[in-house]
């Protein structure tokens, strides 16, 4: 408990400080009335701790005995995930307050819930990895029944606090287990228990699938997804939005840190699990997904398929792997943010509109933000030149180098049948029949975003904005 | 003027950028500029190119006006033309003001149409002059996006079912290759194709699920890219995207469909099949030459029963591929060239053909063959430019298409002598269809009302034929113009390529050609 402890964690303190001051202020200040101001003070909170962390010196740095380590691969989890949900927070201020839903525990909660990924991506020991886990999935249990006079909003925080509790039990268990049969909860010294042997103990092995299965449960990979489209459905769509993002990008490095710093001498053993995960996950989301019409839905099995190809640079256990992973991540959330902002705005008379039919024609009166959808949709659907087809090309690529050539035809087909729901969007706003139209105004925050989003899909083919070399220094510092 | 090929691939893109962000409103006049920016982009477009025919000096067999720059991801933006790939250039370049000149009718969403075209154009530069593999696969599925587009806001009736066709297929078939490119990558520890044309891949046998594949690593890659070649070209018999996506595209789309996008398919099997996977191809090549002896005659058959004329052209336009495919796999000097000058020459005469049918549709709105007949009565000029380019797709000597046909059936004469017996019975049959088709829409009397007040082509169209019946005269009468350009590199594809497969393969192709 030195100062040089204090330091290493100070990004995470100063935001749940921050988050801790704003509560009082909302509860002893005006209340709701706050809402707008403190949703604007969080965002720009996010983003300075953001540039913090970016900023933040070099090397590697753990604080409280190796529980908790702050290295270039947390730094850009940390910079993701941030610079997402400020952009999610941003997004959905107006949307919140305009429906009845601007209570100023919203941005507050949001805070909460950050610092809990952040501490996730930078956990070093079991313990670390399930406060992170739980602070953050608590505060979106909350986040997604915020509309408590709403069925389907409680219903989809019931379910995912009840699923989210099963998946914590099997985390603890596998957790127990693991401590049990290594002696330690530090992933360094699990490491070590494992030591050079070629395959793990069988206790050890149970502990790994069952920590597996616990983390497939908040990236909603498949067979552990039931819960995402009727959470995505029933939340709020700005809570969607952070579900989307944010969440994602922590829960899949949390993934990563687990496999490597504590089981990384025995990759073949979880290897498999994970190109099992990533195989199902991309077919299950991209199947399920063509008979959606509920927008909110669709995303959810958009993002199935997209975790399970973030998990396929996983599945390579190699550094390229890991570093497609990230790229792949930053990429998805650039997409994601973009495409939600979008989402938030289709309303009709006021109202929230989800069904894609309401698209019809869309091109025909709002040229401008069709084009951004529709250049968003194809890099969703990884078609070239856009960006998301780089994020694509990178996963494929590790896997092919780790020899795993049958999970890149697999992800390359996947990807097929997936084109077509994207497609299907496209299809809607430019070729469908003209119908109702939707409500055009958007709010300023919202088109920056929407249309930055798609311009970074279409720019980032030039230089990537230096993403890659980032995520390769990251990619280095947790492959070692 | 060492960034010229650069130039011409972004010029088009530049001028959709400028007319989608600059151009407003939706009046006629905003129309008309967006037609003559289009117009305007393209035709500078086909002038650099003809510094590019300038400067290309024909006796090299090497890649030229090469250029190189770091990218990201490992990959690097190489691009260049060698003798195969220059004439594909000039041939996008020489045709787009031409479709574009022909569109001037459209009215819907003028400016989306050209912005279309124009971004389709650069891409379609692109996937000629890309030296990076990656580079290759982003400009050869970029492609798919603005024609995706073009089938499903401007096509007719039933165009969503070929746009998700069109789209789905070339996809699956490209996604395969992407797979296949990865795993060179990773063989070689390049995406560079002038450093891959020189690698040895791997053709010891291997054991995939079981199966014992003869040609091992060579094999698996050459399937992977047939799949997204063959779909392109289209062969038999994954060539059923193509009449629906024909038929449904409006006759600009059409022209380009035919005219560019498919040669697409030859190009990469004469840039990555032939040259990277040697024994494969060998290996392979009575297949792909079976495949393509059907697909001329099945085609060709199925042409003969269809009423409706675009899609008529559509499956004469596989059967024209189909002895593209043969003279490639036929790997001699007289196939290879054939099969690029047959792929030159279907350029302009199915391009000239869809526009063809453009001018009667624009007046009648059906391509019922039924719908006509007489039409010589009242569009004279009409009937003799349809009657040149019927001729030219038949194969008539003294037009280009005769001298691809040959070249290919010689080609393939001396690599597989029963192929080219079947092959060429294609030509009657093409004969059959072309010459039926004309004499249903051109001939006889004319009996139906609605043709009554018909009118004859007007100078615009009359101008858009004009170069497409000087270039098919001037390859039928002087192919050298073509075959010179191309000849060198052919040549060394060919050496290449004979040294490179067994000495066993090619004393039993010695012994099978002698008898």
């Amino acid at each position: 408990m030195t100062s040089a402890d204090f330091s290493t964690v100070l990004p995470e303190v100063l935001l749940a400080l921050y988050a801790m001051a704003v509560l009082l202020l909302g509860v002893y200040g005006g209340k709701d009335r706050l809402t707008g101001p403190i949703t604007w003070t969080t965002v720009a909170a996010l983003l300075l701790i953001a540039a913090m962390v970016g900023f933040g010196g070099p090397g590697e740095r753990t604080a409280f005995g190796g529980t908790f380590i702050d290295d270039a691969f947390s730094r850009f989890a940390k910079v993701t995930l941030l610079i997402g949900a400020a952009a999610v927070l941003a997004m959905g201020s107006d949307y919140m307050i305009r429906r009845d839903m601007g209570r100023f525990e919203y941005p507050v909660l949001v805070c909460l819930s950050v610092t809990g990924m952040m501490i996730m991506v930078s956990s070093g020991d079991l313990m670390t990895l399930y406060m992170g886990l739980e602070l953050q999935s608590f505060a979106i249990y909350i986040l997604a029944s915020i509309r408590r006079d709403s069925v389907k909003s409680t219903e989809a925080g019931m379910k995912y606090f009840v699923l989210g509790a099963l998946s914590s039990g099997l985390l603890l268990y596998g957790a127990s287990l693991t401590y049990g049969f290594s002696g330690t909860t530090q992933f360094a010294g699990i490491l070590s228990a494992v030591g050079g042997a070629e395959t793990l103990p069988v206790g050890l092995l149970f502990g790994l699938v069952f920590l597996i299965a616990g983390l497939a449960f908040k990236v909603s990979a498949v067979p552990f997804h039931m819960w995402t489209p009727d959470v995505y459905e029933g939340a709020p769509t700005p809570v969607t939005a952070l579900l989307a993002t944010a969440p994602k990008v922590a829960a899949t490095a949390l993934f990563a840190r687990l496999v490597f710093d504590a089981f990384g001498t025995v990759t073949a053993d979880w290897g498999q699990i994970v190109a099992f995960l990533s195989v199902a996950s991309m077919f299950l989301g991209s199947v399920a997904a063509i008979g959606q019409r509920n927008i909110k839905r669709l995303m959810a099995y958009s993002s199935i398929t997209h975790m399970g190809f973030a998990l396929m640079g996983l599945a390579a256990g190699t550094e390229a792997g890991v570093q497609a992973m990230l790229i792949y991540m930053a990429v998805y959330v650039a997409m994601n943010v973009g495409t939600f902002a979008f989402i938030l705005s289709m309303s009709r008379d006021g109202q929230p509109v989800t069904d894609i039919g309401a698209l019809n024609m869309y091109a025909k009166g709002e040229p401008a933000k069709a084009l951004a959808m529709l250049v968003l949709m194809f890099s969703l659907a990884g078609v070239p030149p856009m960006l998301g087809f780089f994020a694509k090309y990178g996963v494929l690529m590790a896997a092919v180098g780790a020899g795993m050539g049958w999970l890149a035809v697999l992800g390359a087909i996947a990807s097929v049948i997936g084109a077509y729901y994207y497609l299907r969007l496209v299809y809607f706003m430019y070729f469908g029949a003209e119908g109702d139209a939707l409500d055009t105004q958007m709010p300023a925050v919202r088109w920056a975003l929407l249309m930055g989003s798609a311009a970074v899909m279409v720019l980032g083919v030039v230089n990537m904005f230096g993403v890659e070399g980032a995520a390769a220094l990251a990619a280095e510092a947790l492959v070692r | 003027m060492e960034n010229l090929l650069s130039i011409i691939t972004f010029a088009p893109i530049v001028a959709a950028l400028i007319l989608a962000i600059f151009l407003r409103g939706e009046d006629r006049a905003a129309q008309m500029n967006a037609k003559w920016v289009a117009l305007f982009a393209t035709l500078v477009t086909f002038l650099m190119s003809l510094f590019l025919l300038a400067g290309f000096d024909g006796a090299d067999t090497g890649f030229q006006f090469v250029e190189d720059h770091d990218w990201i991801m490992g990959l690097r933006y190489k691009v260049g033309v060698d003798g195969i790939s220059v004439l594909f250039v000039l041939l996008t370049t020489f045709l787009m003001p031409l479709v574009i000149w022909s569109a001037w009718q459209v009215e819907t969403r003028v400016k989306e149409y050209m912005i279309a075209f124009l971004l389709l154009e650069g891409l379609m530069i692109g996937v000629f002059i890309a030296l990076d593999l990656v580079l290759f696969y982003l400009f050869f599925e970029a492609g798919l996006i603005p024609m995706f587009l073009i089938i499903g806001i401007w096509g007719g009736k039933d165009r969503i079912y070929a746009a998700f066709k069109f789209f789905l297929y070339t996809f699956l078939g490209s996604v395969l290759m992407l797979v296949a490119m990865i795993a060179m990558y990773v063989d070689a520890g390049t995406t560079d194709i002038v450093a891959l044309l020189r690698h040895d891949f791997s053709s010891a046998p291997m054991v995939v699920l079981g199966f014992q594949v003869a040609g091992g690593l060579q094999t698996l890659l050459w399937i992977a890219f047939f799949a997204s070649f063959a779909v392109k070209m289209p062969m038999w018999p994954v060539h059923t995207w193509l009449p629906d996506a024909h038929v449904q595209a409006p006759t600009a789309g059409s022209v380009v469909l035919a005219a560019i996008l498919l040669k697409m398919g030859g190009y990469g099997f004469l840039r990555f099949s032939l040259p990277m996977f040697p024994i494969a191809s060998d290996m392979l090549a009575p297949f792909v030459l079976w495949l393509s002896a059907i697909a001329i005659v099945y085609t060709s058959l199925v042409a003969l029963a269809q009423s409706d004329m675009k899609k008529l052209i559509a499956y004469s336009s596989v059967a024209h591929m189909g002895y593209v495919t043969m003279g490639i796999f036929a790997a001699n000097q007289q196939g290879i060239d054939g099969a690029i000058f047959q792929m030159i020459s279907h350029g302009f005469i199915s391009g000239a053909l869809f526009l063809c049918v453009g001018v009667i549709y624009d007046r009648m709105h059906t391509r019922e063959i039924d719908a006509y007949g007489g039409l010589v009565n009242r569009m004279p000029a009409y009937a003799l430019v349809f009657m040149f380019f019927t001729m030219a797709n038949v194969g008539l000597p003294g037009t280009s298409g005769f001298i691809g046909e040959f070249l290919t059936l010689m080609g393939a004469f001396q690599a597989n002598t029963w192929v080219a017996a079947v092959a060429t019975s294609g030509v009657i049959l093409s004969a059959a269809y072309a010459l039926w088709l004309y004499r249903r829409v051109v001939f006889g009397d004319l009996i139906k009302e609605s043709l009554r007040s018909i009118a004859d082509m007007d100078r615009r169209e009359k101008l858009i034929f004009a170069p497409l019946v000087a270039m098919t005269l001037l390859l039928g009468v002087y192919p050298r113009v073509v075959t010179d350009v191309i000849g060198p590199s052919v040549g060394a594809l060919v050496a290449d390529y004979q040294d490179a497969i067994p000495a066993e393969a090619t004393e039993l192709a010695d012994a099978a050609a002698t008898h």
